[in-house]
């Protein structure tokens, strides 16, 4: 295994994108994710990249669409108030099928909010984010390795499937420091036949649009493209699971909120209490099977998030009210603690066995 | 370890400035009555000095920092006391730089005082552990950046070379060659090598200088 290095999480992203071969970064400033375009403005000029600070989020994820059109890796990050200026931007690249990288480092909401950390921008990454019928592929890291490991994967299945790529992340993740191993094996890119490159005058040109002037085509596009969703809600949904096999309460939870709330089983399975954890990675596609598979040996499901309970929808979905669900939150930039996630197994635990 | 009046404490971002500035004014506060801590981040809102606000009330340390550290309110404020550093004597400072060129800015209104009074030490906190300062030649630059930036020359480095909590004995040791390197080109002495409480009794008796970080930071 190649030598760790200590880095915050935002940083590690930075690093893994360059790695990936993402040599084109484009993002406006805001906390709590600046350092990720610090460490570009630092890193970029070194490798041969270009780092641009843009003169807004509008701007940052235009450029982002001109280079995702020639087929070159590229990616912008911000965080809540930043990605739905970048909202436009984000329908344009899905409805021209460009593969991209976006990072959010989600912060307290609605408004300007806060700087402390949230995870209340998940109906927005997960139910497409702007106007029109689309979605991105969704990651939610949990360490600052899986920040890293993400942001290669992201590269990767968003170049694959012609589609955006979001790091949902937190303020937490951003700034904490952990040891890293950025060990990758770094696969050639695959071949982008669609990219307007110039035609060398040896083929048609290559249109890359989001405007159809017939209804019947720009249908027949989205039904097209929901297909390929399918196959990826088949293919690629992640996820972690943690003493679910007795289990008779599940807690759920992702990014920083899985930390927490895996402290808490750990702590109510000292207690005898025969909990576990389902941690999804990737929330969109959201890893329906690791919740069906509980129907019947589950009597509860604990949500633990820093929203107002937003994840807590697409679980009750998963397991089609079989289950009931419940909700564990702080939000605002609050983050839950241990003992808030423990107190609400114990509780379950009483009521389950009641 | 000897102090003077004023410790000034700069280095990369995320090399532990902060920690190490909230130790050493502990350890000041050991010979000294009036020791403050003065919070010059104009970087980071967070993981700040402010942090430690009832430690170091505990312990009789005046901490001297942005009212809106900490806080929604992300701008990069200066604290309305920073003159205090110079004009009042009687007190011993550990000043917390920002990190990087950026961060060293701030310091840099306060240098001309600081050269002229001429009774202080500016430390050069390195982790050979942080990427960008992985080897000697990018630590100098990261020094040389700062310096040019607050107008000031390092008098000593402390290598604070660590893997968060799985800092082995070896990493540490390791890290020994790298810090006298970087001393080496520079001309100055490694001054400090830190270390948590788990590893200084297997590392007291094979690297010099080596201190105790008593306050470790948790996340």
């Amino acid at each position: 295994m190649a030598d760790k290095v200590l880095m915050k999480g935002n940083e590690a992203i930075a690093e893994a994108a360059i790695i990936a071969g993402c040599k084109h970064y484009f993002g406006y400033p805001i906390t709590p994710q600046t350092e990720i375009a610090a460490y570009m403005a630092k890193r970029m000029p070194k490798v041969g990249g270009v780092f641009l600070q843009a003169e807004s989020e509008v701007a940052a994820i235009n450029m982002v669409y001109g280079v995702a059109s020639t087929g070159t890796r590229v990616m912008t990050s911000s965080s809540s108030p930043g990605i739905s200026l970048k909202g436009e931007g984000l329908s344009y690249l899905a409805g021209a099928d460009l593969p991209a990288l976006v990072v959010n480092v989600q912060r307290g909401g609605p408004g300007l909010g806060g700087i402390q950390p949230s995870q209340s921008d998940y109906f927005q990454a997960t139910k497409g984010g702007a106007h029109g019928d689309f979605h991105m592929l969704v990651f939610a890291p949990a360490s600052v390795q899986e920040m890293a490991d993400l942001t290669v994967k992201g590269f990767d299945l968003a170049d694959k499937y012609r589609m955006t790529s979001m790091i949902l992340a937190d303020g937490t993740l951003g700034q904490m420091m952990e040891p890293v191993s950025l060990d990758y094996e770094v696969k050639a890119p695959i071949e982008k036949p669609w990219a307007a490159t110039g035609t060398q005058l040896k083929r048609e040109h290559n249109v890359i649009n989001s405007l159809y002037l017939k209804p019947e085509k720009l249908e027949q596009t989205n039904f097209e493209r929901f297909d390929r969703y399918k196959q990826i809600e088949e293919s690629e949904a992640m996820y972690e699971e943690y003493l679910t096999e007795d289990a008779e309460i599940i807690v759920t939870a992702f990014g920083i909120a899985s930390r927490v709330a895996k402290n808490a089983v750990n702590m109510a399975r000292a207690q005898g209490i025969k909990v576990g954890l389902i941690r999804p990675i990737t929330l969109w596609p959201f890893p329906k099977q690791a919740y069906q598979n509980v129907i019947g040996k589950a009597k509860r499901i604990i949500s633990v998030e820093l929203s107002m309970g937003q994840m807590i929808e697409d679980v009750r979905l998963a397991v089609e009210c079989k289950v009931p669900v419940t909700l564990c939150n702080r939000t605002g930039g609050m983050i839950v603690s241990p003992e808030q996630v423990l107190e609400s197994i114990i509780n379950a635990s009483k009521e389950v066995n009641a | 370890m000897e102090f003077k009046r004023i410790t000034i404490i700069s280095g990369h971002f995320g090399s532990g400035k902060t920690n190490i500035s909230v130790n050493l004014a502990l350890e000041l506060k050991k010979n000294k009555e009036d020791v403050a801590i003065l919070d010059i981040d104009i970087v980071n809102p967070y993981f700040r000095t402010k942090d430690s606000t009832q430690l170091l009330e505990e312990n009789g340390i005046k901490l001297i920092c942005s009212e809106y550290a900490n806080s929604n309110v992300d701008i990069p404020a200066l604290p309305q006391q920073i003159y205090g550093v110079t004009d009042n004597l009687k007190s011993s400072f550990i000043i917390d730089v920002g990190g990087d060129d950026r961060g060293a800015l701030a310091l840099g209104r306060l240098a001309p005082k600081i050269k002229e009074e001429n009774d202080f030490d500016m430390y050069y906190v390195v982790n050979k552990f942080r990427p960008l300062t992985s080897d000697s030649k990018s630590a100098i630059e990261v020094m040389r950046e700062i310096e040019f930036a607050c107008k000031m020359k390092f008098t000593g480095i402390i290598n604070n070379s660590n893997l968060g909590l799985e800092t082995t004995s070896s990493d540490v040791l390791g890290s020994v060659d790298y810090a006298n390197q970087i001393a080496k080109e520079t001309g100055l002495k490694v001054v400090l090598t830190t270390v948590n409480n788990s590893l200084y009794n297997e590392l007291k008796d094979k690297i010099d200088n080596l201190y105790c970080l008593t306050l470790q930071k948790k996340l």
